[in-house]
């Protein structure tokens, strides 16, 4: 196992690097899209809230790779050309942003209604009454929710290696047909992943039980 | 007319075919993954010492992979150390050990959700420990675990298609051969494709919901 760790250390620091790229990326514009439709779906637009709702039921209810292949296979053949990275990285922010806007969502209700209120007396509009009360307070509520999904995106991000999106998973696969080394590599590439996923999940399980007992 | 085409009774049939194989995948999966995910969360919920602590520990680290990696993992590794399994059996029992590590997290929080004054009460009553577990408590943190329970069983029908990549005959699997044929049959695989799985995931997300709303 050392012996691939040093041979490949560059292939391997590529794909690690890949993998948080993708995965950062994802999360960033995720955010900004699950935060909108989280706001679409609770608006008293009909339009809005329709296509909101339809949107996240939808994406949260077919597997990430039809998304992901959708852009790598469908996407090239009729409009334009994409690499396997950012087809990936495309389908998991889809994906994922579907998931952030039913947290934010749960965050934003979890908010009281007394706040809303209060701020609307105040004379600020409902935009702004949205963007600087109720938003900062429904992220503290997310927060743990949201890191989990962090921890599934980098999990998730995985199947960039099926679009050969150069992630850690695609390397270890490359890795392992090059060395016929499938069990090593295996459990070395696993445990890569556990470098970034389990210091998170203790974090987010640390976050939130210190939310809980000051709540 | 290509959609006609695309659709005709064949590929139907052959969609379908593959859609069975990801039902079965996952339907298996999910009671093996039941049985295990019950025996440790159990087992964690004891708190029996040093014990405990290790399934824990061996759970957190099941969980933070990426299923893909254990799907490869039973497929092509274990046939190193001598344990051969064919594409079927590699897919369920990648499936088993992730989801039972999920499972066991969601059977340990139910549990945990039971006031610990239950747990004293059946005691006072005179139940042996093991009695009140399973006639007091086991009862009542049921309740809390079914919708996470229906929630995780819709994600590991998506997941099953990850196993595409050991070419397990699934919809996805089966899908894709439709249209490495024909290249004006991929729209209308994805949209086949995008119809099967939402079909089948959001049936289960409005059961789960209405566990939800049943329940409390």
């Amino acid at each position: 196992m050392l012996t691939i760790l040093t041979t490949y250390q560059d292939v391997l620091i590529d794909g690690f690097l890949n993998t948080l790229y993708s995965s950062i990326i994802a999360l960033f514009f995720s955010l900004i899209i699950g935060t909108l439709m989280a706001i679409f779906q609770l608006s008293k637009n009909k339009w809005l809230k329709g296509l909101a709702n339809a949107y996240v039921e939808f994406f949260k209810n077919i597997p990430l790779l039809i998304i992901v292949m959708f852009f790598y296979v469908v996407v090239p053949l009729y409009w334009f050309s994409i690499d396997g990275f950012t087809a990936g990285t495309i389908g998991l922010t889809i994906y994922t942003s579907a998931f952030i806007a039913e947290t934010v969502r749960a965050g934003i209700m979890g908010v009281p209604k007394g706040q809303t209120e209060a701020g609307l007396s105040t004379g600020l509009t409902q935009n702004e009454t949205m963007r600087y009360i109720i938003l900062p307070q429904a992220f503290k509520i997310v927060i743990p929710p949201l890191g989990n999904q962090f921890i599934n995106l980098v999990k998730n991000s995985s199947v960039l290696a099926m679009v050969t999106g150069l992630d850690l998973m695609y390397q270890g696969d490359l890795i392992a047909s090059e060395t016929f080394n499938t069990f090593d590599t295996y459990i070395l590439i696993g445990l890569i992943y556990l470098i970034i996923t389990l210091p998170l999940t203790y974090l987010m399980s640390y976050i939130e039980r210190r939310l809980n007992v000051t709540s | 007319m290509t959609i006609i085409e695309a659709f005709s009774w064949m590929n139907i049939r052959f969609l379908l075919d593959g859609l069975l194989v990801t039902v079965e995948v996952a339907v298996l999966s999910i009671i093996f993954s039941f049985i295990i995910g019950a025996i440790l969360g159990l087992l964690r919920y004891m708190k029996i010492p040093i014990f405990s602590k290790i399934v824990g520990g061996i759970v957190d680290l099941i969980r933070n992979l990426p299923l893909l990696l254990i799907i490869f993992f039973t497929y092509f590794a274990l046939p190193q150390i001598g344990i051969r399994l064919d594409i079927f059996w590699s897919a369920v029992a990648a499936m088993t050990i992730f989801e039972s590590a999920m499972l066991s997290e969601i059977m340990r929080a139910g549990l945990n959700s039971v006031p610990s004054g239950q747990m004293e009460a059946g005691r006072s009553t005179g139940l042996t420990y093991l009695q009140t577990l399973w006639i007091i408590i086991i009862p009542q943190a049921f309740k809390a675990m079914v919708p996470p329970i229906v929630s995780q069983l819709i994600s590991l029908i998506k997941d099953t298609s990850l196993a595409t990549i050991i070419s397990l005959p699934e919809l996805t699997h089966n899908a894709r051969i439709i249209y490495g044929q024909n290249t004006t049959y991929v729209i209308p695989m994805f949209i086949a494709l995008a119809f099967f799985y939402f079909i089948i995931c959001y049936a289960l997300s409005k059961v789960a919901k209405r566990f939800e709303t049943k329940l409390s």
